[in-house]
């Protein structure tokens, strides 16, 4: 709050004007309609409808199509933080270390972030392409017996290392500020009071670096639920047998292709509650963006 | 050198060839003939078909889509990309200068309003914000495109941290000098912002260009297609087969939507690292 | 030229709390007046409720005969020159300068003469199209002054401006700022919490103790003539001795300490009694000794600091005492001087309620 301010007004309501109307036009109402939507239940023709309590609630959410995308997402969303957290923290030690080449290695580890989830989704599918795919005929030609079109898990492996691949140079940036921003006396004084290298790092660093990885794992957590959309959808598209299908592309699915609107309203609400969770999670613990 | 600075730099370029291997492969597959990458597979060295490739691409009709060519796509992508950024950067500076610098009764309801967007993704409620955007005639332009993304918390607290570390002292000085409450932000605290301004720009931009959902489900018409729904349509295309798969053109397009982002991100590089940890925190 | 008038001005604060507890103040055309005090005791407030920063809870404060209470600060005529200096970083010296001028639609040449007069006089004529981060500190200083007086205002307002300067800086500003102020003869109105910077500045120093005005007059006449402890113990550097003292009918009292010489006072209160540090004298026949423990030769005058023998202060510990000596006095380390004062130029405080009897 600024100890001075313009007096009363009706210029502050002009200026968050636009923000608003945005938000209520775009984002409350057609959340509210969610709402409405997973309790109702529509005729095959979208004709009449039919208030039905939380029948699609029950319906979707207990099915087997959905438990199964609710564990693959879960694991699926674990596996991508921890790799490409752990991967990102490595290569930013290494780089906050190096002093030759730098900004070099800064540059190479940092581009992808510019590259579209669906982008990096179909370069991943190419190169797992059986006709043409080296990766894929290297997987085969080390003894697995891969093929990520019938097998759960070799399709589970494809979407996992290209969320990955795209998400480390965010995880990179974010860590590499966090180890900039530890003060070069600390470091100085750990190293009159400290020898080993690792122990350094595990008592020194990485206690100091806490406040970005537990934010870089809620960024990640969210990254793996939704924006890994694109990539879902241009490589397996959920297959096979829906192994593959995570929660977000499992509401699209139902909504667009399988025009089940009442049950993918309700999931929609349920990963509203989830991104709820997140985020109160989130400020419990960081409370930085919220002090009104 | 000793050992240790030894194996740092074998971890790091190991990272490095590990982020930038598959998309130089994806660009020198892409300058091969298809008869090539069908019969040798991936391609490691850029070959000759370049020209031809990304001429076809770029500026044939049924080059890549049925009619419409990749130029017409970038400049989709160009528009929502560019678009997407400002009118971010617009509307949350406006929120933000009202919130910060603006004592009004309803300040802290539509602060809640703004930071509710932050719980509702559009992924949450893509179905009745299609139909909301359909009732208001705006599918398949540019508005119905962009205006609904542009709401943003993170933006408005970005600027609101932003202005919050600026000194109360200028809004006192500006007002002992006769400044408006439009005329201390436009002469004061918009050039002021700059750098952050570019920042968040450049991130938006990038963010901007590579929206896939909502593109998705709000273009139905080929000529309104951003380049990385093209990637989609391309996609369905090898899926489905039929004659010679025309790999080299997949990878000419991945390289197209990729290329801009990148270079923006890379000739800026500094702004963006910022504007992206600042505009987090 | 208007002066300034402030009648029974208060200040309550939403969540009730008073930083300014009605104060009557009237300050003549042309003056310069000094607020002093502690941090927190209401002087930058009782400013800023001049420029129209701070609303005003009670009372008036008028500019000349024009109650400017619920005028906008930038109809009121005034400026200010900030503690941070608060220049646009984004303008140069002379956008700075011009900005407030152009907001209210002077013509263009009228400002461009206002800058460059203000701009000579100040001695920035140089720097004129840089950008504030590429001056020095006493140069940004100058700019904040210049933007305060292209304006030509009836009343010049200084928020601690020469807070933010080193030691030498800090003197010689302090001295240009008198003979600007001399020369265009405006109102001005300085807060500062530096007693050097009040008594050297001030034509009348307002001394300013949580909301209230302690006492307002001449630098010297609140030197020699404090009305409260507060004002002695505040003006005058080093700061005055304080002993606290019982009075028996005769006699000042603490432990051993026994002064003379003292009619008319309260017996059975706690008294405080107030000698400066330069009406201190070595003398064999003075009152009291001191034990020497540190000497600060300060090049043409020394300070000697030591404990007073026989006295303790409120905790029971030694009393401190100091005296302000010429440049060759210059005693043994932990040997012991008698000093000696004249009785009447030390000034006795009731200690509950800080008002002066002697």
């Amino acid at each position: 709050m600024k100890r001075v301010q313009f007096e009363h007004s009706p210029i502050p309501y002009l200026f968050v004007a636009p923000q608003i109307i945005i938000i209520v036009v775009f984002f409350l109402w057609p959340a509210a309609q969610a709402v409405y939507q997973s309790f109702l239940l529509e005729d095959a023709f979208g004709l009449s409808s039919q208030f039905v309590w939380f029948r699609n609630y029950s319906d979707t959410i207990f099915s087997a199509a959905w438990l199964q995308a609710f564990w693959f997402t879960i694991i699926f969303s674990t596996l991508v933080t921890a790799l490409s957290l752990g991967l990102a923290l490595l290569l930013a030690v290494k780089a906050n270390e190096v002093i030759q080449g730098a900004s070099t290695y800064k540059t190479l580890l940092m581009w992808a972030y510019a590259i579209a989830p669906p982008v990096a989704g179909l370069m991943g599918n190419l190169m797992f392409n059986p006709l043409i795919g080296d990766l894929y005929g290297f997987m085969n030609a080390v003894g697995f017996d891969f093929d990520h079109k019938l097998d759960p898990y070799d399709a589970g492996f494809v979407v996992v290392l290209i969320s990955v691949w795209k998400q480390v140079s965010v995880n990179f940036i974010f860590f590499l500020s966090g180890l900039q921003g530890i003060p070069k006396s600390v470091n100085e004084a750990a190293l009159m009071d400290c020898k080993s290298p690792t122990r350094r790092f595990w008592t020194i660093t990485f206690p100091l670096l806490a406040p970005t990885t537990f934010f870089l794992m809620v960024i990640n957590i969210t990254y793996a639920f939704f924006e890994t959309f694109g990539i879902i959808d241009t490589t397996t598209q959920g297959a096979p047998g829906g192994a593959t299908t995570t929660l977000v592309f499992k509401v699209f699915q139902d909504g667009f292709r399988g025009a089940d609107i009442g049950g993918s309203s309700a999931q929609s609400v349920v990963l509203m509650l989830l991104v709820l969770a997140l985020t109160v999670i989130q400020f419990r613990f960081i409370e930085k963006k919220v002090h009104y | 050198m000793n050992r240790s600075a030894i194996s740092t730099h074998i971890i790091l370029i190991c990272g490095a060839l590990f982020m930038t291997l598959p998309v130089w492969v994806a660009f020198a597959t892409s300058t091969h003939a298809p008869e090539t990458i069908l019969r040798e597979g991936l391609q490691i060295w850029p070959g000759g078909h370049f020209l031809e490739t990304y001429n076809e691409v770029l500026f044939v009709e049924g080059g890549v889509m049925k009619k419409v060519t990749a130029t017409a796509m970038l400049k989709n992508s160009l528009i929502l990309g560019v678009g997407f950024a400002v009118g971010k950067v617009i509307i949350s500076m406006l929120a933000a200068y009202a919130i910060v610098y603006f004592r009004f009764r309803l300040a802290v309801p539509l602060f809640w309003v703004i930071f509710m967007t932050l719980l509702l993704p559009l992924e949450v409620r893509i179905i009745p914000s299609y139909k909301v955007v359909a009732d208001l005639g705006m599918l398949d332009t540019h508005a119905g495109l962009i205006i609904p993304l542009i709401a943003s918390a993170t933006g408005t607290f970005f600027f609101r941290q932003f202005f919050r570390s600026v000194p109360d002292e200028l809004l006192e000085a500006a007002r002992l000098d006769g400044a408006t409450a439009w005329g201390f932000f436009i002469d004061i605290l918009v050039p002021l912002s700059k750098t952050m301004i570019a920042a968040i720009l450049i991130i938006m931009f990038v963010v901007g260009w590579n929206q896939y959902l909502w593109p998705l489900i709000m273009t139905t018409k080929e000529e309104n297609y951003t380049l990385v729904i093209g990637i989609k349509q391309i996609y369905q295309v090898l899926n489905e087969g039929g004659e010679l798969p025309q790999f080299q053109k997949a990878f000419a397009l991945t390289i197209l939507a990729t290329l801009p982002p990148v270079l923006v991100v890379l000739i800026f590089q500094n702004w963006f690292v910022k504007g992206l940890v600042e505009s987090e925190k | 030229m208007s002066g300034v008038h402030l009648k029974s001005v208060r200040k309550t604060y939403p969540n009730g709390a008073e930083a300014i507890r009605g104060v009557d103040m009237d300050i003549q055309s042309g003056e310069m007046i000094v607020f002093v005090g502690p941090s927190g005791c209401g002087k930058s407030t009782l400013l800023r409720m001049v420029a129209g920063l701070e609303s005003i809870s009670g009372g008036d404060i008028s500019i000349g005969d024009r109650v400017i209470n619920d005028v906008s600060p930038s109809e009121r005529d005034v400026a200010m020159v900030f503690q941070n200096y608060a220049l646009y970083p984004h303008m140069s010296v002379r956008g700075n300068m011009s900005y407030g001028l152009k907001n209210r639609k002077m013509d263009k040449a009228e400002i461009d003469k206002r800058v460059n007069d203000a701009a000579k006089m100040l001695k920035i004529d140089a720097f004129l199209e840089r950008q504030p981060n590429q001056l020095s500190g006493g140069q940004r200083q100058r700019v904040a002054m210049g933007r305060a007086i292209v304006r030509n205002p009836q009343v010049f307002l200084f928020d601690e401006p020469l807070s933010n300067l080193d030691a030498k800086l800090r003197v010689q500003m302090r001295i240009e700022i008198k003979r600007l102020q001399r020369r265009m003869n405006v109102t001005s109105i300085y807060v500062t919490h530096d007693q050097t910077e009040a008594m050297t500045l001030a034509d009348r120093l307002a001394v300013i103790n949580d909301g209230l005005v302690e006492q307002m007059g001449a630098p010297m006449e609140l030197y020699n003539d404090p009305k409260t402890l507060f004002v002695a113990s505040f003006i005058g550097a080093p700061q005055i001795n304080l002993i606290p003292v019982k009075f028996d009918g005769t006699t000042l009292s603490n432990g051993a300490l026994q002064l003379a010489g003292f009619s008319g006072l309260p017996e059975n209160t706690d008294l405080v009694l107030g000698i400066r540090p330069d009406v201190l004298r070595v003398s064999g026949d003075g009152q009291f000794e001191m034990r020497v423990d540190l000497v600060e030769q300060h090049g043409g005058e020394n300070l000697v600091y030591g404990a007073l023998l026989g006295a303790t202060n409120n905790e029971g510990d030694d009393l401190e005492v100091c005296l302000k000596g010429d440049k060759e006095m210059l005693p043994d380390l932990d040997g012991t001087l008698r000093l000696g004062f004249d009785s009447s130029t030390a000034f006795v405080f009731r200690k509950d309620t800080g008002e002066r009897l002697i």
